[in-house]
């Protein structure tokens, strides 16, 4: 085994073990660490096949991203003395039988697909290509979903901006 | 690989010792005062006698906090910083991790540290600290948006994002000078946001000691206190390096394009000279800018960012492609 398999086996070892402990931890602000870890753990595996631009994509948006939003409302709402209840047996019994058929689905998927092993698929995947793939109105070109993904969140944004806004009425009380 | 590995710890110990010891004679100069003198040559060996007083302290955590995050935090946050020092270009060739991505691998990796600062906060089970790293948390990543922003303004005229093609493109003179109102618009928001980024003053409400004790590290001792000054001294080198690198041509030599006995002799200073120099010089503005300037309250803070340097940072942006197509730049 290289060390590279070494590696890869180290790095999924810790992305299945975090994920299990992110679902099964009682402590919210555990959990969400514990999804940072998971998260990660995928961005260096992504590293490990010199795909940069995703892994860095991946480390801005989910690790300083979103798992700094979850925290930064963990912080605002939960105090440090707070412990999740234990779910019902049932509920964790019905839960675990879910996740294990999901698992038996994905495996079997798995392991009646056949891989080809390319070495060199010859995908450049270099930031001016992906910049020009991005914004390209011919053929491969993302510019259509990229603008519309784009004015998808603009509207969100005005929707929370305007969910959190307080109205003048409230501000006289 | 282990060697630079360690290379980069030895850098990362140098650059706190002395950076320390900067801030601290700096601070004593603004303030007409000699700073610390009595320990070594001017005071020169003080900040190798306080490294030591901070290994022998006993490592004191809270009764209540949250032991497993509280331990994490400071890693964390060193983690992050070390993780973006390795993209750093020193001299030609002397650069760990050359990526495509090169600005965006720095900024990805440094966003990464306020988790650690949120959970210090959090897992310290003090109310300074929770403020204090919720202010932090606030800041940072408000002021990531026009840090981002400025850097692209320059990455506009240099059409890519690694560092090395960055630093090669600037042979014929430094971008500030060549981009001209756009880039030093984009300096100075680069300069005002990255020193808030870092937490320090006068955007240092996240400890500020006159209100929140010491904010987000309050109930931190011993090393792990020094792990997170640590950090702070390195973020703040890592800043400035961008800085210079970007901005300021990184190792590259000043040349003028019509005068080439003049860069001859520029060619004779070292790389590594021009780049430690040019750091040095932005760290020092920061410097100064926090021993002159008051203090900001929060909400100026967030408004200075939202309201007023993230717009002018995005039609900057505008700008400068504007003058880039039509080649008005030099």
């Amino acid at each position: 085994m290289g060390s590279e398999a070494i590696i890869f086996y180290t790095l999924s070892a810790i992305m299945i073990v975090f994920s299990l402990l992110a679902v099964t931890s009682l402590r919210l602000l555990r959990a969400a660490v514990y999804l940072l870890f998971a998260l990660g753990a995928t961005a260096a595996v992504y590293f490990m096949v010199s795909y940069y631009f995703l892994a860095a994509v991946q480390l801005i948006v989910y690790a300083g991203g979103i798992v700094v939003l979850i925290i930064f409302s963990i912080l605002l709402t939960s105090h440090i003395n707070e412990k999740l209840q234990k779910p019902d047996p049932l509920k964790m019994i019905l839960t675990g039988l879910t996740a294990i058929i999901g698992a038996g689905v994905v495996w079997l998927s798995f392991s009646e697909y056949t891989f080809i092993a390319e070495p060199s698929t010859g995908i450049i995947a270099d930031m001016t290509t992906i910049g020009e793939k991005m914004l390209g109105y011919g053929e491969h070109g993302y510019v259509l979903p990229f603008e519309v993904i784009s004015i998808l969140l603009l509207a969100a944004m005005i929707g929370a901006i305007a969910v959190a806004k307080r109205t003048k009425t409230n501000q006289d009380d | 690989m282990a060697i630079a590995g360690v290379a980069f710890m030895i850098l990362f110990a140098i650059l706190g010792i002395v950076l320390v010891y900067a801030e601290r004679k700096i601070s004593a100069f603004f303030q007409l005062r000699l700073g610390p003198m009595r320990v070594g040559k001017w005071g020169t060996a003080q900040t190798i006698a306080d490294v030591i007083k901070l290994l022998l302290k006993e490592p004191h955590i809270n009764k209540d906090a949250d032991k497993f995050l509280f331990n994490l935090a400071p890693f964390v946050i060193m983690i992050s910083a070390f993780l973006a020092m390795a993209a750093l270009p020193f001299a030609k060739g002397l650069q760990a991790l050359d990526f495509d991505i090169g600005i965006f691998y720095i900024s990805a990796m440094s966003s990464i540290g306020v988790v650690g600062i949120l959970l210090a906060g959090w897992s310290s089970n003090n109310k300074y600290s929770l403020i204090g790293a919720m202010r932090a948390g606030a800041q940072i990543i408000s002021y990531e948006l026009s840090v981002g922003l400025s850097l692209l303004t320059i990455v506009v005229l240099t059409g890519s994002l690694q560092l090395s093609t960055i630093v090669e493109s600037q042979a014929d003179g430094w971008w500030i000078f060549r981009g001209h109102i756009p880039a030093a618009i984009a300096f100075l928001i680069f300069l005002i946001a990255s020193t808030a980024e870092t937490n320090r003053g006068p955007f240092d409400m996240a400890e500020a000691e006159s209100e929140l004790t010491a904010g987000f590290h309050t109930e931190y001792s011993g090393m792990k206190f020094a792990f997170f000054f640590l950090a702070e001294f390195a973020n703040m080198f890592i800043v400035a390096a961008i800085g210079a690198t970007v901005f300021l041509g990184g190792w590259m030599p000043f040349h003028i394009p019509a005068f080439a006995g003049f860069n001859e002799v520029m060619d004779f200073i070292p790389p590594i000279v021009w780049f430690f120099g040019k750091t040095s010089f932005l760290i020092f503005m920061m410097m100064w800018f926090r021993w002159t300037f008051p203090r900001l309250r929060i909400d100026q803070l967030l408004t200075l960012e939202w309201k007023y340097l993230l717009p002018i940072s995005l039609v900057n942006i505008l700008f400068m492609a504007f003058l880039s197509l039509m080649g008005w730049h030099f």
